[in-house]
């Protein structure tokens, strides 16, 4: 069986629509994330381990009624108490969320008083599934944490490309991620969907397929660019996507698959998580082909008007 | 040829069998049951799988200062009327600086010798300023020597939870430093889901203290005021205790007590619960040598008088002095068995050297663990079989070699995982399925660059040959780029980040053996089969 054989697809000379349909993205998501700024104060929704605050996830053996729980709240003095329906309704389980506590020495004292009101109310026909109790220091070094692994990991990557190739191909690579980080996160807002510590962990991945996409892309314009060396960049470029065009659909397809096996059997815990990676996939793999292989391009031809001799962007060494 | 192919195919099975070894070790048979319980004995889960309790605590470091520098002002004291200068009063004026300690009212004719002394005993610790012609002297802790104290306090407090909690009988407790804050220690508790009981021995920062009595009890504060003039001197503080003890009254009471304490904390070498002459539970303690020896001085000096246990802030006994104790007594008083029983836990342990204050805390329910990792091997395996189908259907035979190689790279992770002692998250199942995805990769960028090479009208073996050679120079980047993200990840990451970095660069070295050596050998097997002229199934 074989798909994609012998494609020809005049990839440089659709740049425009690129260019139109990362920016429409792009701007889209930096638009919902300024409005969610000028909400909440923060770009994207935050997971309790960033925001700081009281989780308390509870299964009922019964269908729980979210307005008698919240009744409950209010009744035991709770102050802001959030309760919604967690993840399926059928699995009769709530999440009541309560926000951040600025002292920390009574840091524990708010999941005790919501156990305690649905004792009261309830018996024991609850059971806590899950708590989590985040103090102010804890989240703002995790949100600290969470910044900087991410641009250590895209300069660590940048590095290794620029001694693998040349800058350029480095920032080009870097500038792809950047755009499906952004777009992805801008997701995040627009979906109103939270970014917790695991979702971090989808979007350093993600950047990571993006990157490996872009590899193979470029390392094929490498191994074409030692063969043709006459050939103007454009017309090596384009092939060195068509080439590599199987794999990267098949890989792509692929690894959604196991992503999309994972966004529907791995339970709402891994929600956020596979739900960055599908999205992230798509863009990723659309990002190596229409970010940067045509950034290549442009900066040879940007290079060539200076008036500057324009050195082949080719690899520096060569290994077969 | 041959002989080599014979040697490389027992290279990859000795590796199968080292793995399977690092995943199951010797199970004790081979029935589902058998191995299960090996694989558990193995692969450690984590809390977010098993269920448990994951603590972050802030020791409170300033509080080991001030304890540190309590103690200076006691010595300087001493020092101070051992060589007949007069002073009017030693304290430390900012609560929030515990680190600085002045002494004031020193006769101006004095001054030089009192800086002389100071310097020659406290300067290797302290840096001493004013003197002279000035009649107050400040000290201030160094900075280095801070720091090293902060240090042990946090390396102590450390030692003191883990053995609290291991008295607590938990299985396989974690107490480390938590690198993301300073002086923070992380609690990993698994299988504990009621907290309470685990945070009231562990939060028992209670430092226990006997401090001499000035005056007390009072009724309140106002009374307690009164008696030293309306304001509490700076060599003395305030401690209110329940009347329980001495009074047998559950009233509040106020002592005014002496700030530098007699003993404390790290003092006490051990206690335990037993029962005095009249049937009452008391807890006997024995000082350390050190302790004891200035335990003997206060006591033989003060007979008559008396001294406080302080404990967690609060006086728990009023004891008169009836005569000279040198290292070991008793505390007597109506304890609860709890009561004594966690007193005479804590002194075991040692006392924490600073209180905790609670960071963090996330408990996850064993019910939700057994969940996730019910969905996270769906996932898993959902995500293996269809890959592995596909792989058959588009490359035909040559897609069990990628079924081959991933099922093998999927043994080497779980045993890395098994030897390692790593341990797996749900982030890190996630990890998994990823590390599925980019050995596909691999086989399909070799795979796809075989067909190409055939395309182009080369040979079988020649195709395969120049497949593998093209591809492994991408398989190279991509690996590495991978997994310099990942040491990224594991080296700033805490948690569920380390546990995914973990995975994924476990999975990518597999990853590197598997679908470029064992697929390529595969190949070679296949090759040496055909009949001159035929083409591989690919």
């Amino acid at each position: 069986m074989e798909l994609f054989h012998g494609v020809n697809v005049d990839w440089l000379g659709k740049k425009w629509y690129f260019l139109a349909f990362s920016m429409i993205f792009s701007v889209a998501g930096i638009l919902s994330m300024a409005t969610h700024w000028s909400h909440t104060g923060y770009p994207v929704p935050l997971g309790v381990d960033f925001r700081g605050g009281t989780e308390v996830q509870v299964q009922f053996s019964q269908t729980p009624d979210v307005a008698r729980i919240r009744q409950a709240t209010v009744e035991a003095g709770i102050k802001d108490a959030t309760v919604v329906v967690y993840d399926v309704p059928s699995s009769n389980e709530v999440l009541i969320s309560l926000p951040e506590q600025n002292n920390e020495s009574a840091l524990d004292s708010g999941r005790q008083q919501i156990v305690d009101a649905l004792q009261s109310h309830y018996g024991v026909q609850f059971n806590v599934r899950n708590v989590q109790v985040v103090g102010p220091t804890v989240g703002k070094q995790l949100e600290k944490q969470a910044g900087l692994a991410t641009l250590y990991s895209m300069l660590g990557m940048l590095v290794y490309l620029w001694f693998r190739f040349q800058l350029i191909y480095g920032i080009a690579a870097v500038v792809a991620c950047f755009h499906d980080t952004l777009i992805t996160v801008g997701a995040f807002a627009l979906t109103g969907q939270e970014i917790s510590l695991t979702v971090i962990a989808a979007i350093l991945t993600l950047v990571g397929y993006s990157m490996n996409d872009t590899i193979v892309v470029f390392d094929r314009i490498r191994e074409n660019l030692r063969m043709s060396r006459r050939e103007p960049l454009a017309d090596v470029v384009n092939r060195s996507i068509n080439q590599t065009l199987s794999r990267t659909v098949l890989t792509s397809g692929l690894t959604f698959l196991t992503v999309l096996s994972l966004y529907i059997f791995g339970g709402p815990v891994l929600k956020g998580f596979s739900f960055a990676l599908v999205v992230g996939i798509l863009i990723g793999t659309y990002s190596s082909i229409a970010v940067a292989a045509p950034m290549l391009v442009a900066w040879q031809e940007w290079r060539g008007e200076q008036g500057k001799a324009a050195p082949l962007p080719a690899a520096k060494r060569a290994k077969a | 040829m041959k002989k080599n192919l014979k040697n490389k195919i027992a290279l990859i099975i000795a590796v199968l069998l080292i793995f399977l070894y690092g995943i199951f070790g010797i199970p004790s048979g081979l029935s589902g049951k058998a191995l299960e319980n090996a694989l558990s004995s193995r692969i450690h889960l984590g809390l977010d799988l098993r269920g448990g309790a994951h603590l972050i605590l802030q020791v409170v470091v300033s509080e080991a200062v001030s304890a540190e520098t309590d103690n200076t002002v006691g010595r300087i004291q001493q020092d101070l009327k051992a060589a007949n200068l007069t002073y009017s009063q030693i304290y430390k004026p900012d609560p929030n600086k515990p680190e600085t300690i002045r002494v004031e009212g020193i006769a101006p004719a004095s001054a030089s010798a009192a800086r002389s002394l100071l310097d020659t005993k406290y300067s290797s610790e302290y840096d001493l300023t004013g003197g002279g012609s000035d009649t107050s002297l400040a000290l201030t802790m160094k900075p280095l020597v801070e720091k090293a104290l902060e240090d042990k306090t946090v390396q102590q407090a450390i030692e003191t939870v883990n053995d609290r909690v291991n008295s607590l009988g938990v299985s396989e407790p974690k107490v480390a430093p938590y690198s993301l804050g300073a002086d923070q220690i992380l609690v990993e508790l698994p299988g504990v889901s009621d907290l309470d009981r685990v945070k009231s021995i562990i939060q028992s920062t209670a430092r226990l203290e006997i401090h001499a009595v000035v005056g007390g009890p009072f009724p309140d504060e106002t009374a307690a005021l009164a008696s030293v003039g309306g304001a509490v001197p700076g060599d003395q503080e305030m401690v209110h205790g329940s009347g329980t003890l001495a009074t047998g009254s559950d009233a509040d009471s106020v002592y005014i007590v002496q700030r530098v304490s007699v003993v404390a904390g790290s003092d006490f070498r051990s206690a335990d619960s037993s029962t005095d002459q009249n049937g009452l539970r008391d807890v006997r303690f024995t000082l350390t040598n050190e302790a004891g020896d200035k335990f003997y001085d206060y006591t033989s000096a003060n007979v008559g008088k008396s001294m406080a246990v302080v404990m967690g802030g609060r006086v728990r006994e009023v004891a008169n002095i009836k005569s000279a104790i040198r290292d070991s007594g008793e505390i007597e008083g109506s304890f609860s068995p709890e009561e004594v029983e966690v007193l005479s836990k804590m002194l075991r342990t040692g006392a924490l050297p600073a209180s905790l204050n609670y960071l963090e805390d996330r408990t996850v329910g064993a019910s939700l663990g057994a969940d996730s990792i019910r969905a996270g091997v769906t996932a898993a395996i959902v995500g293996v079989l269809v890959v592995m189908a596909f792989m058959l259907i588009y490359y035909r035979s040559s897609g069990i070699n990628a079924d081959l190689a991933l099922f093998l790279n999927l043994v080497i992770l779980l045993g890395f995982m098994g030897f390692s002692g790593a341990t797996l998250t749900l982030p890190g199942i996630a990890g998994v399925i990823l590390t599925i995805g980019m050995g596909v990769d691999s086989n399909v960028l070799i795979f796809e660059r075989i067909r190409e090479e055939i395309r182009a009208g080369k040979a079988a073996s020649a195709a395969v040959d120049q497949g593998f050679a093209h591809a492994w120079v991408t398989i190279v980047d991509t690996h590495v780029t991978t997994i310099v993200s990942a040491a990224i990840l594991f080296l700033f990451g805490s948690g569920p980040v380390k546990g995914f970095a973990v995975t994924l660069t476990f999975g990518l070295a597999a990853n590197l053996f598997t679908a470029v050596y064992v697929s390529r050998v595969i190949f070679e097997a296949h090759l040496n089969r055909l009949k001159p002229g035929e083409m591989v199934s690919i």
